[in-house]
């Protein structure tokens, strides 16, 4: 199944400046019990953005009408914890398309990078950078062309260059899927089965 | 040439192929498949019109939403016995083995693994849960992974994966009077936080792990995800296969000679090298709690909360927000402090050891009134053999009661949720925001700091005791 294709985008951006936020933050358990991949945007981050009855917080970031955007700036290890893909899920039916961050889990850089949304990885004072930047406009854009591997804060900079995978790369310029890539090499599969039963 | 370490050689056994210049085609032995993480992926095997390749290398097990009691009777909460349910409808359609709710064999997927004897050294083992790691505690590479891999691994009995680099984790010499397994990895978490090892697979070793039981063994490599490590490792020895030999799906006859055999060439090789190596003392270890809102934040039981100038400066507005959540101030002792629930259980800590070390400590002695305390033993096989031990006896006249098996109030997607504002010592995993039930304060430790908590219903150092 294609996922969706990310060449270049530019946005404005959601500032998250706190370290260390877990997938439980991202999507509680209790939301897990669907048995589709949609809706999850609707709880993303749901205890910090709602209260006990379901109304919005209004001190919480998503609705703060002054932020908005497609790219999520996160403090460092973004989306530690569980191996739940239902934190990429909620990320990306929220509407973001990327997450920028100084580290993040491994799961959920492999789950993100699976659906389509594209996790970049950069330094410490380059996010602080940003941080600093969309807290002072928050309509500041920054762009982020994965062809050229490389992010930037418009309209002049500074931009840095991030690392990706070269096969994930492809898969997300083209909008690839990797279970597509593994069926088509199923008698490569099948060979090595056979030599190592 | 140098020589290999154990996650190499069981690594460089399973590449199908390489991809250029990406990752590595790597063929998975088992997968275990529960409610939570498989629907969708079950749904994407449907909409591509293909089936489970290997089924046989497949089990399924129901235990993230299962209730705790009345496990005979249908699960009340809604949209938890539509995905149950699911579960069962899905085994049915790709042939996959179930051990559903009331099968005998039923329980949390990473218990029931290895007490059945299907975890097996030199396994490349995968689960659509980061737990998975546990499995890691037999000498086998076994990692969480997300639902669109569930699929490819249910699809095509591989993944693609990039090589991880390696750690050596070496822990040495004796651990105190009532320091166990659980005090040593949220130790190593203390030190070295939770993205200390992300990019990793790491291998513990050190004669303080070779001292250990299986089961100790698992409950370190269970928390090996919570330095960020893409799985932990112990080296199979005799303790190993003394554990699985006679398990309902270990080798039998001349297949278990061949196998140990096999399996006595999976340890590191002297010479071989890691990308990065650890020593801790054992004799430095304590018996661990944590204060904070994750598993890095954790000391020994003694000591105090960090004082806010005792936190770098870029991690305080987070570790402001932590005090804040668990109603802590900085500088606190925690002996003393007031808990209200107790949870015994989880893949971490569900155990019959476990059990066993929590009923040993509360013989003789009374709950205190001020505690509510939850006993979910990690499977049906696990609670019928406390109960053949006595267990549930003794626990039943020190006023505790044993509840039926599951993941339960480790991540509280049943009922079993900490109230608001509520602080439980938990012997679970995780001490994230709302992990338990959203307001819940957890402090992670071990069965025996649990115990003493219960027994005098405030954070207490089990050592007075013994």
């Amino acid at each position: 199944m294609p996922i969706d294709k990310f060449v270049k985008l530019e946005s404005t951006c959601v500032p998250v400046p706190i370290e260390n936020v877990d997938t439980d933050q991202i999507i509680p358990a209790r939301f897990l019990k669907a048995t589709t991949r949609e809706g999850f945007g609707d709880n993303l981050f749901a205890d910090w953005r709602y209260d006990k009855s379901g109304n919005p917080k209004k001190d919480f970031v998503l609705n703060d009408p002054t932020y908005s955007g497609k790219i999520l700036v996160a403090g460092q290890n973004f989306g530690s914890g569980s191996s739940r893909e239902h934190a990429a899920w909620a990320i990306a039916g929220y509407g973001f398309k990327a997450v920028v961050s100084s580290f993040f889990a491994d799961i959920f850089k492999n789950n993100s990078l699976n659906n389509g949304l594209l996790p970049v990885q950069v330094s410490k004072e380059f996010l602080e950078e940003l941080f600093q930047a969309i807290e002072k406009d928050p309509a500041t854009k920054v762009e982020i062309d994965l062809e050229n591997q490389k992010i930037t804060l418009q309209p002049n900079g500074p931009s840095e260059s991030f690392d990706i995978n070269p096969y994930k790369k492809k898969c997300m310029l083209n909008g690839f899927d990797d279970i597509d890539y593994l069926l088509n090499i199923s008698n490569e599969i099948e060979t090595w089965e056979k030599a190592n039963s | 040439m140098a020589g290999k370490t154990l996650f190499e050689k069981i690594w460089d056994k399973h590449v199908v192929t390489k991809v250029d210049g990406g990752p590595s085609v790597l063929y998975i032995d088992r997968h275990f498949v529960h409610e939570v993480t498989s629907p969708q992926a079950f749904a994407g095997l449907r909409d591509r019109g293909i089936q489970v390749r290997k089924p046989e290398k497949t089990v399924a097990t129901a235990d993230h939403n299962i209730p705790t009691l009345k496990q005979d009777q249908p699960i009340q909460d809604e949209l938890s016995r539509f995905q149950v349910n699911k579960l069962a409808l899905n085994c049915e359609e790709f042939g996959v083995p179930l051990y559903g709710l009331n099968h005998k064999w039923n329980g949390i997927v990473h218990v029931i693994g290895p007490e059945l004897g299907i975890t097996k050294p030199g396994m490349t083992i995968v689960c659509g849960d980061s737990h998975t790691s546990t499995h890691g505690a037999f000498g086998s590479i076994a990692f969480g992974i997300g639902t669109s891999e569930v699929e490819m691994v249910l699809a095509t009995q591989t993944l693609l994966q990039n090589k991880p680099k390696t750690m050596r984790i070496n822990i040495d010499g004796e651990l105190g009077k009532g320091v166990v397994s659980k005090d040593i990895v949220l130790y190593i978490i203390s030190q070295i936080g939770t993205g200390g090892a992300t990019g990793y697979f790491v291998e513990f070793a050190g004669s303080a792990i070779r001292n250990l039981s299986m089961e100790a063994r698992m409950t370190i490599c269970n928390m090996s995800i919570e330095m960020g490590a893409r799985g932990g490792m112990i080296a199979p020895d005799e303790t190993t296969f003394e554990y699985i030999k006679g398990r309902e799906f270990a080798p039998k006859g001349a297949e278990w000679d061949k196998a140990v055999e096999e399996w006595r060439q999976l340890p590191s090789d002297a010479d071989a090298a890691f990308d990065k190596e650890l020593v801790f003392k054992a004799s430095d270890i304590e018996p661990m709690i944590t204060y904070g809102t994750n598993p890095g934040m954790g000391i020994g039981i003694s000591k105090s909360i960090p004082t806010f100038e005792e936190i770098e400066k870029s991690t305080q507005a987070t570790f402001k927000k932590s005090m804040q959540y668990m109603d802590f101030e900085p500088g606190d002792a925690m002996i003393g402090k007031k808990v209200d629930y107790v949870f015994i259980g989880s893949c971490t800590n569900g155990r019959i050891e476990d059990l066993r070390a929590f009923a040993a400590f509360v013989k003789g002695k009374k709950k205190a009134d001020n505690i509510t305390a939850w006993i979910v033993p990690g499977s049906h096989q696990v609670e019928a053999q406390a109960e053949e031990e006595g267990i549930r006896q003794i626990l039943e006249e020190a006023g505790f009661e044993m509840r039926q098996p599951g993941c339960s109030a480790c991540l509280a997607m049943n009922d079993d949720k900490i109230p608001e504002g509520n602080y439980a010592v938990s012997t679970s995993n995780r001490n994230f925001e709302g992990r338990q039930g959203p307001g819940a304060r957890t402090m992670l430790a071990s069965p025996l700091t649990a115990a003493a908590t219960a027994i005098t219903g405030k954070i207490t150092d089990p050592r007075d005791f013994l």
